[in-house]
């Protein structure tokens, strides 16, 4: 893919204008992540954890053979929704990311985008054995093998692929960390930001994109 | 079949004839004449319709093997064209002018396989892999798990378990 609109350019208004544009200052905000504070009080910080964990709003964006087991999930046979989890299709409203399968490196840097957009406090649920150690596709030449290598990922599910139960398992795991205040991804990842930076620049190699695009 | 088989004997030097059965065969064209034949066998013979291009990688034989494979829907018959080009200088004549979808299927080619088909539109733009440097990754001198261990930071303690003798020392342990 070309880098050309992150090049600077001119481009010119109806009535003929000369507009000076530089994409990379213009069109992103070059603020890098910060660590979110928590609250000194603990009744506060308690209160906080107990809400973020009953309105778990995923974002809808299946990014493997895994995006097949949210179809039933959110349907009526298995019904998320009771439990306050629903999907949205945008990444500002959306609070938990589903990696669901494998990542191949071309998608990578979409859900890396994607994940940057998102409003804090955000959480990372990795599906499948492909997340974890590569799966069956370990030895390809265009899939990753970890995921935590590039996004800090707060709860796994294990198998190949999970059926919506475990997903619902493993839901109810992630609840119970927020509700302990441990889903800390997003904190993880304002303060190791080089570290993961340096990951993902060294396999996506048509690096066309601001450090952090949000 | 074989009525056509016999026609375009006598014009283009085709060898290695094999029927698999009533509706599909196989032959094999020299490379310079392979151009010609597809576009005899679209204008002249009904095979309209360009069902794949695709290639196979004969390290041994130091060739690459791109196999057309064009279909008559009147008579519904498959025809499976093999040119064997030379694996070093792998380079085609481009058949986007016969049938445009052709371009797509060169420009996978040209990724995966480094095979050039110049001319071709669109040709030097990536494909699926974004940014790929290096050895095209279907050659099979491209060592995909070498690749990947080198690159995607593997998981230590993998382990490989042959199925069969895991599941019966797993279900039937006395035995």
């Amino acid at each position: 893919m070309s880098k050309e609109h992150t090049e600077k350019r001119t481009v010119y208004s109806p009535e003929g204008e000369a507009i000076e544009v530089d994409p990379l200052k213009d069109y992103f905000c070059e603020d890098l992540p910060e660590v979110h504070k928590k609250s000194s009080i603990a009744v506060v910080e308690n209160f906080r954890n107990w809400a973020r964990s009953r309105s778990l709003w995923v974002l809808g964006f299946g990014t493997g053979c895994g995006a097949i087991e949210m179809r039933p999930l959110m349907t009526p046979k298995f019904d998320a929704y009771r439990y306050g989890i629903q999907w949205r299709p945008t990444p500002r409203q959306a609070d938990v990311f589903v990696i669901s399968g494998y990542l191949s490196v071309k998608t990578l840097k979409r859900v890396i985008r994607t994940y940057e957009q998102m409003q804090g406090p955000k959480y990372v649920m990795a599906l499948g054995s492909c997340t974890i150690n590569g799966g069956m596709y370990w030895d390809s030449y265009n899939t990753i093998n970890r995921l935590d290598y590039y996004l800090p990922v707060d709860v796994y599910v294990a198998g190949c692929m999970p059926r919506p139960e475990s997903l619902l398992a493993g839901f109810d795991q992630l609840k119970k960390i927020i509700r302990e205040g441990r889903g800390e991804g997003y904190n993880v990842y304002a303060e190791k930001f080089e570290w993961y930076k340096s990951n993902q620049k060294k396999i996506i190699k048509d690096w066309d994109m601001p450090d952090y695009n949000w | 079949m074989k009525e056509i088989i016999n026609k375009i004997e006598k014009l283009y030097p085709i060898s290695d004839f094999k029927q698999q059965n009533d509706k599909t065969a196989l032959l094999t064209v020299e490379q310079d004449k392979a151009v010609d034949l597809l576009i005899y066998m679209q204008k002249f013979e009904g095979f309209k319709h360009l069902a794949i291009l695709t290639a196979v990688d004969w390290i041994e034989n130091n060739q690459f093997q791109l196999s057309y494979i064009i279909n008559n829907p009147e008579l519904k018959m498959d025809l499976i064209l093999r040119v064997f080009i030379d694996r070093e200088k792998a380079e085609m004549t481009s058949i986007h002018n016969l049938w445009e979808q052709a371009a797509t299927y060169q420009r996978e080619l040209k990724e995966m396989f480094g095979i050039n088909f110049p001319n071709s539109p669109r040709v030097d733009k990536p494909f699926i892999l974004e940014g790929w440097d290096g050895l095209p990754p279907y050659r099979r001198d491209f060592d995909t798990k070498k690749y990947s261990e080198d690159t995607y930071f593997p998981r230590e303690g993998r382990t490989k378990n042959n199925p069969v003798e895991y599941m019966k020392q797993k279900l039937y342990p006395d035995e």
